[in-house]
């Protein structure tokens, strides 16, 4: 069975192709690091697995499916979420904004939509800070509300748009970890983007690497050569692995740093 | 106070539009909109100036420009962001075209400050009777869509995804908005709308982290600024509109300097 597949898609956005002809498969119960450079479409490809962009061309298959706009068996943490860190809100008010909140009526849960909140929380142990104001938390406490939101309706695919962003290197470690504890425990399909590679190694089951409009799918040491990646920057790229960890150099300076510091 | 019929009815007028803008308020300040009241309220006057010159009463006018602004607004979306100079221009355009018409109405003073500065005192029976039937149409239609508003106003990325319409949202609320926007100016004018629907809704916000009691405070504290606003304009004869804003800016005042 697979948690999402792709059969020669072309993503497009406006006139703009991001993703031309792509086959991939990701196998269920799989955790996978999606990497690329800045603007490469991870954010794109998960827009589309979620259905908001229709593929020009190909199709695309979730859990088996076609591909479903609201489809209660995905979770979502989006990558843009500026807006969480104004709210004069409780951490719990926030995350049970997103239980069954695509439905009319008053904002009100049901038992059965209250405890689905408290096992999200529980989840990702966020239970103290349901309490606290949105306004007031640090941004790795408000990532961990965002993954329980992500996880309410227990999904069996995780999509986690750049969860490692604004992080130090603890708390980085820390979500990482989170995660792949999650996607063990409750036995689901992860994707999970990132900038860098080094932070998910020791997690991560295979990479999707994506740039320039195309896509690499495998293990690290398939797709984290020389040759591979050169083909996905559509420049020279080395690959220097020191100590346990990856360095994707080109001209001798490493690509992955600091474009991302700031992002 | 109360034997005179005209108190029983500004009573009755301010209870029912502070409920309605309390609930739209709340939902303004949460989206970071609240100058979209501020803004309808603006092309409002327009539309109701208008309606006065083709003797239709300022209401229907005042409700048909606010209502289509709002929906205009909700189409636009995003589109508006960033766009103040254009904006501001709009509700000084309609303004001026307000000028313009009343300039060709005979009954010029009096007309202009009660549509800019409200006259809650001058709330006939009939117009009683609209404003309830208005202010239950927009509650109930706010409490349709409540859910899904709230959802896609704090995480309008995920909504999405899960099949809720961002623009769908977003327009039927500002429909709703405009209809209590038209409710507040026959209340408090169009320049101070802002000060019974975006005040007590802030406050609000500012005492409570939960949504529920954050919007029932709301509206208390909206009813007590209303009410508040009409017994001391019947003591001294001040204008209600003023009182009613100077107890809105104090709520708010009051709730920024309370301890958390
Ligand atoms: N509406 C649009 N029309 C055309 N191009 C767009 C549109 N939105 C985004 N793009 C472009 O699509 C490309 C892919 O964007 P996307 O957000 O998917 O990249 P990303 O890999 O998530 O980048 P980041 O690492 O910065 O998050 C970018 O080059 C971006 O400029
Ligand atoms: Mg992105």
């Amino acid at each position: 069975m697979s948690a999402v597949e792709f059969r020669g898609v072309r993503l497009q956005l406006g006139e703009r192709c991001i993703l031309a002809d792509t086959d991939l498969s990701v196998r269920d119960g799989e955790f996978i690091g999606v990497l690329g450079p800045n603007g490469a479409g991870k954010t794109t490809l998960m827009r589309a697995i979620l259905g908001l962009i229709e593929p020009a061309a190909g199709a695309i298959r979730v859990l088996d499916r076609p591909v479903l706009r609201g489809n209660p068996a995905v979770g979502y943490m989006p990558q843009v979420r500026s807006l969480a860190a104004r709210h004069r809100l409780s951490g719990w008010s926030f995350v049970a904004s997103a239980a069954q909140g695509h439905r009319w009526g008053l904002p009100r849960l049901d038992a059965a939509a209250r405890r689905d909140v408290s096992w999200a929380l529980e989840q990702v142990g966020a239970e103290p800070l349901a309490k606290r104001l949105l306004a007031e938390l640090s941004g790795g406490e408000r990532q961990r509300l965002l993954l329980a939101q992500a996880l309410l309706g227990r999904p069996r695919l995780l999509l986690l748009d750049e969860p490692l962003i604004s992080l130090d290197p603890p708390h980085q470690r820390a979500v990482v970890e989170l995660a792949r504890h999650i996607q063990r425990e409750l036995a689901i399909t992860v994707l999970f983007s990132a900038h860098e590679l080094n932070p998910l190694l020791d997690v991560i089951d295979r990479v999707l690497y994506l740039g320039n409009r195309q896509a690499a799918l495998g293990t690290v040491d398939e797709v984290i050569t020389g040759p591979s990646l050169s083909r996905l920057y559509g420049a020279e790229i080395e690959v220097v692995r020191l100590k346990g960890r990856v360095f994707v150099l080109s001209g001798g300076l490493e690509v992955e740093r600091d474009e991302h510091r700031h992002a | 106070m109360l034997e005179y019929e005209f108190m029983r009815h500004a009573f009755g007028a301010a209870a029912v539009v502070a409920v309605v803008a309390a609930c739209g308020g709340y939902f303004l300040v949460l989206r970071g909109q609240t100058f979209a009241g501020h803004a309808l309220a603006h092309v409002g006057f327009a539309g109701a100036t208008g309606a006065v010159l083709i003797g239709v009463s300022p209401l229907w006018g005042f409700l048909a420009t606010t209502v289509s602004g709002g929906i205009g607004m909700g189409l636009l979306g995003e589109r508006l962001e960033g766009r103040d100079v254009a904006i501001g221009i709009i509700l000084a355009l309609s303004l001026g075209l307000g000028l313009l018409f009343l300039h060709f109405y005979t009954a010029f003073a009096a007309q202009a400050t009660t549509l800019l500065f409200g006259n809650l005192l001058g709330v006939d029976a009939g117009t009683l009777d609209i404003l309830a039937i208005l202010a239950a149409g927009s509650l109930a239609a706010l409490a349709i869509i409540s859910r899904p508003l709230l959802f896609a106003t704090l995480q309008p990325e995920l909504a999405e995804a899960k099949g809720v319409s961002l623009r769908g949202v977003s327009v039927m609320f500002l429909a709703i908005v405009a209809v209590a926007t038209a409710e507040c100016a026959q209340i408090v004018g169009v320049l101070l709308v802002f000060a019974l629907m975006i005040a007590p809704a802030a406050a609000a916000q500012r005492l409570t982290s939960r949504i529920a009691p954050g919007v029932l405070l709301a509206m208390a504290l909206a009813l007590a600024d209303a009410w508040g606003g009409l017994v001391l304009a019947y003591y001294t004869d001040w204008p209600s509109s003023f009182w009613i804003t100077a107890l809105g800016g104090l709520t708010y005042l009051a709730a920024s300097l309370a301890p958390r």
